[in-house]
């Protein structure tokens, strides 16, 4: 039987036919989208290389089934840039050698962007490990990643301060 | 995965008559039933998807004081929840202290509840397993057994119920609504797990078509919330489940303890709570010398299923320290380890 949904993906609506339930958005952002930039790593939920933004929140996207997800707003690693203009999480990772192989690297920008719109770590270096922990990286790059995401939060407070002043 | 079929109800009576069928089971957020149905460890013919209902998401407060949690709160929502984390702050560490941030905000309050157990010959189809088949018999009696059951543990079955949020819970008398073939019933939520025996495979209390929609806490629960806390000890700091956790939470008048809460996670295949360690405590000074006995009495019947003696032990010392970080005051804040039994320590790496 098949089933029709919508999403919109990176600002852009998208619809769908699956003539298969078992279709994780992780699949269907990589195999139908061809959007390869949110990486499959355990597919297990176990290491965040997945992690995608589903309606403003950080989620894994290997253990989301898209069927369940209809009309759903997604943004993807593919989606955060304005043009050639990087994200500033983009950016404050290359600037802090946030990264080796980059295998990881979308699901940690994804899942730090996610986070830095929590507002639950601040930036306390021991909650942005805690609230990072999500997500593996198999190179070891973590006190860069940290720093990156000090960084990008750091920026995020003098824009929200000069925005409010 | 084996392929089946999908069902998205518009209503929770659907939804029931949906997934009384054999063969069918809830869709919530997915987290662990996915998990499973990827490793084959589940095969359901049917997804009854719930996501969609209306009205399950909902945090509020009843005429009576009583706290009503829709089934379908995330858990991220439900600890980042100011009002709740200032009533409840034990559950909220307990929810933070789970899993990753990422399947906090996608997993449930109803499916927190109903996740199976981590046991390794479980979700190895490969290995024998009553709980997944029922009477294959059981690899892990005599296979890699240290984080297993020391408490309400059979010879059919030695796994541990995974939960931390539950562990508050059960030890603040949380009751739990189900929606059934027969209408709402409620049930509290230390009868919903059930302990092994000889049929392993039956997780909890609930039959076919049983939806969880909603958990309570009673009025008693916030009386509480200043001397309350989660404790858990994982082989790692972070996104792991427990070796052995604590709930304790403490009334404290006069300088006696008025009432006292207790129960420990990663120990049997249900919350445990502890009442005859509750018992000791009720009425005494909260000293050093009460939380041991308090932590002997709540370990009395405890015994090693395999290579996990040292779990007694653990236990113990985590009951006296949860009770001793309990009395001394709610911290203003959740740590920045929630509920890590290590203290603090600015700068240092946890990676």
């Amino acid at each position: 039987m098949n089933h029709s949904i919508s999403l919109t993906v990176n600002g852009a609506r998208r619809d769908f036919v699956l003539d298969d339930p078992r279709v994780t958005l992780l699949d269907l952002l990589r195999e139908r989208l061809h959007l390869t930039g949110t990486k499959k790593g355990c597919d297990r939920g176990q290491c965040g290389a997945c992690t995608i933004l589903v309606d403003g929140k950080r989620i894994n996207s290997c253990l989301a089934l898209a069927i369940s997800h209809d009309g759903a707003d997604i943004l993807t690693i593919e989606g955060v840039a304005r043009g050639d203009q990087l994200h500033p999480v983009q950016a404050a990772f290359i600037a802090h050698d946030g990264f080796q192989c980059g295998f990881c690297t979308p699901g940690q920008i994804m899942s730090a962007i996610g986070m830095m719109q929590e507002a639950q770590a601040g930036n306390d270096p021991e909650r942005i490990r805690e609230c990072m922990s999500g997500n593996l990286c198999r190179c070891g790059a973590y006190a860069g990643i940290v720093d990156a995401v000090l960084e990008a939060q750091a920026g995020m407070d003098e824009s929200n301060q000069r925005r409010s002043a | 995965m084996k392929q089946f079929d999908y069902v998205r109800p518009a209503t929770v009576a659907e939804a029931v008559a949906a997934a009384a069928q054999p063969g069918a089971v809830y869709l919530a957020a997915g987290t662990n039933l996915l998990d499973l149905m990827k490793g084959g460890v589940s095969r359901p013919d049917r997804l009854v998807d719930v996501t969609h209902l209306g009205g399950l998401d909902q945090i509020e407060t009843l005429a009576d004081g009583s706290l009503r949690i829709g089934a379908l709160v995330s858990n991220a929502d439900l600890a980042h929840d100011a009002n709740f984390a200032k009533s409840y702050p034990a559950v909220a560490e307990a929810l933070l202290s789970g899993a990753s941030a990422q399947l906090r905000n996608a997993a449930t309050v109803g499916g927190n509840l109903l996740q199976r157990t981590r046991c390794a010959y479980f979700y190895d189809t490969a290995s024998r397993c009553n709980k997944r088949e029922a009477g294959s018999g059981c690899d892990a009696r005599e296979g890699e057994n240290r984080t297993h059951a020391v408490l309400g543990w059979s010879e059919s079955c030695i796994a541990t119920h995974p939960s931390d949020f539950c562990v508050p819970l059960v030890a603040l008398d949380a009751v739990v609504e189900i929606e059934g073939k027969t209408g709402r019933r409620e049930i509290a939520l230390e009868e919903l797990h059930r302990l092994p025996g000889n049929t392993p495979e039956r997780d909890s209390a609930l039959e076919a078509g049983d939806l969880i929609v909603a958990v309570r806490l009673p009025p008693a629960a916030r009386g509480f919330a200043t001397h309350a806390r989660y404790l858990k000890v994982r082989e790692r700091t972070s996104y792991a489940f427990a070796v052995v956790s604590a709930a304790a939470a403490l009334r404290i008048e006069n300088g006696k303890v008025a009432e006292a809460r207790l129960a420990l996670g990663g120990v049997a295949a249900k919350p445990w709570r502890a009442r005859a360690a509750e018992d000791v405590l009720k009425g005494v000074a909260p000293t050093a010398d009460a939380f041991q006995e308090a932590a002997w009495r709540a370990l009395t019947d405890a015994k090693p299923s395999g290579d996990n003696a040292y779990k007694i032990e653990l236990a113990r010392r985590i009951v006296v320290r949860a009770l001793t970080l309990a009395a001394a005051g709610t911290p203003a804040r959740i740590p920045a380890l929630p509920a890590s039994p290590f203290a603090s320590t600015s700068g240092a790496i946890h990676a």
